[in-house]
C-alpha cells in the first residue's frame, strides 16, 4: 500500500520532469520562428529593439518584398520545380518499383542491385559533369535544367518495390483471369493500394525540391531564374541590414512547407520512418 | 473431362506469350528510371572518375590532358582541403553523438506523455524548414546584439561573442544550428522504434523492481541499438555532405572562408569558381570514398546482427 502510494508518487515527479523537458525544447524549436516572425512585423529602424510597441508593427516589409524585389517570381519558380520534380519521381519511382517487384525480365537482379549500388553515391560526386552535360544541352539557366536531371531517387524505387512486394499476389492472379494486362494491373489494381507509398513519396520529394540549394544554385543563374532558397541567399547577401524584409522572405520561403506538414504530419513521418529505417 | 483439358491447353500457350509480353512490360516500365539513371548518373560517374585524372579547366577546355593521380596526391598536401575535410571530420564528430543523443532524449520523453503529436509536430519543424531559411534565422539570432546575447547578458551578465565572425566560435556555432534542425528527424526514426519494443519487457523489468532510469539503461537503450547505429550512421553521411548552412553562414561572414571551409564547399569553390574541374572531381571521389566506408560499416554491422 505504502510501496505503490511511493510509487504513485514517483512517477508524478517523473512525469512533470517528462513535461518539463519536452516544453522546454518545445521552446527551443519554436522560438527562432517566432522570434524571426515578431522582426518581419518590426520597421527596419526597430530590428535590434527586443520589444516593440504594438502599434508600430506592420507588414511593410511583406509588401516591399514582393513589390520591390523579384520574390513572387522565385516563389513561383520553387513551385513550378518542385511540382515537375514531384510528379516526374511519382512516375519514375513507381514505375520501376513494381517492374522489380511484379515482373520477370533478363537482368532485373543486376539492374536491382546496379540502383541500390547508386543510393550511396554521393550526388556531389557529379555536380561538375552534370553541369557540363546541361552547358551542352542548353538546359543552364532553364526549367529543363532545374527539373529533369532529378527525377529518379534510387531510395524510392526501393521503397516501392518493397510496398508492392507486400501486396498479396492473388489480387493480381485474380485480375488476370478477368483479361486485365500489365497496364491495367498497375494503374487498376496497383495504384489504388498504393495511397500511403504515393503520399509519402509526394511528400518527401516536394519538401527535398522545395528546400533544394545546391543544384539550383549552381543551375539557375540570372534572378529570373532563381527559386526561393537561391534567391533569399542572393536577397539576404545583399541586404542583411534590412532583416525585417529577410525575414518575410526566410518565412515565404518556410511557412507554405510548415503548412503542408502540418496537414499531411502522419503520412510525412511514416515516409521518415519508413525512409530511414530501410535507407 | 475434356472441358477441363481445353482450357488448360490455351492456359498454357498464354503463359509462354506472357513471359516475353511480362519482359517487354517489365522495360517498358523501368525505361524512365533507366534512362535517368545512364544519363544523370552512371555517365556522370564515369565521365567524372575519368576526369578526376585530368588537368581539366572549363576556362580552357583544349588543355585538358591526364596527369595520372596528380590531382588525388595534390589534395593531401593541399592546406584549405585538409583544413576542409578537419573542419567536417571535426563537425560530424561533435554534431553527430549530440543530435543522436538528443534525438533519443526527445523520442522516450515525447512516447511518454500526452500531446505527443503535438510535440512531435514542433520538434519536426526544424527538419523541414529550407536550410537558407534557418542560416538565416540563426545568422540574426547570432548577432552580436542579437537575441541570444541579449538573453545572455539580461540573465548571466555575459557579453556574448559575433558568433559567426569568431575564428573560435563560428564552427561551434554552426554545430549548435545543425543539431537543433536534424534533431528532430532523427527523433521520429527513435520514436517509430520505441513502438516495436514488446511492452512485456518494461513489464519484467519492473516487476524485478527497476526504477525509470535503470529501465531506460536496460531495456530501452540495448533496445534502441540498431536503431541508434542507423541514426549514427546516416547523420554522418549527412555531415559530411553539409554544404548550405556553411555556404550561406560563410558567404555572410567576414571570416577568411578556410574558418569554416567545409568539403563539398571546397568542391563547389574548386569546380565552379576557379574552374579547376579535375581537381574537383578528385575530390567528390574522396567523399565518395569516405561515404562508402561509412555505408559498409552500417551493411557489415547490420547484416551481422540479422544472420
Amino acid at each position: 500500500m505504502l510501496a505503490t502510494r511511493q510509487r504513485g508518487a514517483n512517477w508524478r515527479r517523473t512525469r512533470i520532469g517528462l513535461y518539463v523537458v519536452a516544453i522546454a525544447y518545445a521552446l527551443v524549436s519554436l522560438l527562432p520562428f517566432l522570434w524571426s516572425l515578431y522582426t518581419s512585423l518590426k520597421p527596419t529602424s526597430e530590428v535590434f529593439q527586443l520589444l516593440v510597441p504594438w502599434k508600430t508593427l506592420t507588414v511593410a516589409s511583406y509588401a516591399s518584398i514582393l513589390h520591390d524585389f523579384p520574390f513572387a517570381r522565385w516563389f513561383l519558380n520553387s513551385l513550378i520545380v518542385s511540382v515537375i520534380v514531384t510528379v516526374g519521381n511519382l512516375i519514375v519511382n513507381t514505375f520501376a518499383g513494381y517492374a522489380f517487384a511484379r515482373l520477370r525480365f533478363p537482368f532485373r537482379g543486376f539492374l536491382f542491385y546496379l540502383f541500390l549500388g547508386i543510393m550511396m553515391i554521393p550526388g556531389q560526386v557529379v555536380l561538375v559533369p552534370i553541369y557540363i552535360i546541361l552547358v551542352n544541352l542548353g538546359w543552364i539557366n532553364s526549367y529543363a535544367g532545374l527539373t529533369i536531371p532529378f527525377l529518379l531517387s534510387s531510395t524510392m524505387v526501393f521503397l516501392s518495390r518493397q510496398f508492392f512486394l507486400g501486396i498479396p499476389k492473388e489480387l493480381e492472379e485474380a485480375a488476370r483471369i478477368d483479361g486485365v494486362g500489365h497496364w491495367g494491373m498497375f494503374f487498376r489494381i496497383m495504384l489504388p493500394l498504393s495511397r500511403p507509398l504515393l503520399a509519402a513519396q509526394t511528400i518527401l520529394t516536394f519538401q527535398g525540391n522545395w528546400n533544394s540549394f545546391l543544384w539550383p544554385l549552381l543551375i539557375g543563374q540570372t534572378t529570373s531564374m532563381y527559386t526561393l532558397p537561391v534567391g533569399l541567399n542572393s536577397f539576404y547577401g545583399q541586404y542583411n541590414a534590412y532583416w525585417n524584409s529577410v525575414m518575410a522572405g526566410m518565412l515565404l520561403l518556410t511557412v507554405p512547407m510548415m503548412i503542408i506538414f502540418v496537414i499531411f504530419q502522419r503520412q510525412f513521418v511514416q515516409g521518415v520512418a519508413s525512409a530511414g529505417l530501410k535507407g | 473431362m475434356a472441358v477441363s483439358v481445353q482450357p488448360s491447353r490455351a492456359w498454357r500457350s498464354r503463359l509462354r506469350t506472357s513471359t516475353v509480353d511480362q519482359a517487354l512490360a517489365g522495360y517498358l516500365f523501368i525505361l524512365p528510371a533507366l534512362v535517368e539513371l545512364f544519363v544523370f548518373l552512371l555517365g556522370p560517374i564515369v565521365y567524372a572518375f575519368v576526369v578526376s585524372f585530368k588537368h581539366f579547366s572549363y576556362l580552357d577546355p583544349l588543355d585538358a590532358h591526364f596527369i595520372g593521380v596528380q590531382n588525388y596526391i595534390h589534395l593531401f598536401q593541399d592546406p584549405v582541403f585538409l583544413r576542409a575535410l578537419w573542419n567536417t571530420t571535426l563537425y560530424a564528430l561533435v554534431v553527430v553523438p549530440v543530435q543522436t543523443a538528443l534525438a533519443m532524449l526527445l523520442a522516450v520523453v515525447v512516447n511518454r506523455i500526452r500531446g505527443k503529436t503535438v510535440f512531435r509536430i514542433i520538434y519536426y519543424l526544424p527538419s523541414i524548414t529550407s536550410t537558407v531559411g534557418v542560416a538565416v534565422i540563426f545568422g540574426f539570432l547570432f548577432q552580436p546584439n542579437g537575441l541570444l546575447n541579449r538573453l545572455l547578458f539580461l540573465t548571466l551578465h555575459i557579453q556574448g561573442p559575433d558568433y559567426f565572425n569568431s575564428p573560435m566560435f563560428a564552427l561551434p556555432a554552426i554545430m549548435v544550428v545543425a543539431i537543433w534542425t536534424t534533431a528532430g528527424q532523427f527523433m521520429i526514426i527513435y520514436l517509430a522504434a520505441l513502438q516495436d519494443i514488446p511492452t512485456e519487457l518494461y513489464e519484467a523489468a519492473a516487476i524485478d523492481g527497476a526504477k525509470g532510469w535503470q529501465i531506460l539503461r536496460s531495456v530501452t537503450v540495448p533496445m534502441l541499438k540498431r536503431t541508434t547505429f542507423l541514426v549514427v550512421v546516416l547523420g554522418m553521411i549527412g555531415a559530411f555532405q553539409v554544404f548550405d548552412l556553411v555556404y550561406v553562414i560563410s558567404g555572410n561572414s567576414s571570416l577568411p572562408q578556410q574558418d569554416t571551409m567545409t568539403v563539398v564547399l571546397d568542391l563547389f569553390e574548386k569546380g565552379f569558381r576557379t574552374m579547376q574541374m579535375g581537381y574537383a572531381s578528385a575530390m567528390g571521389f574522396v567523399l565518395f570514398a569516405i561515404i562508402l566506408v561509412l555505408t559498409l560499416i552500417q551493411q557489415l554491422f547490420l547484416g551481422r546482427e540479422d544472420s
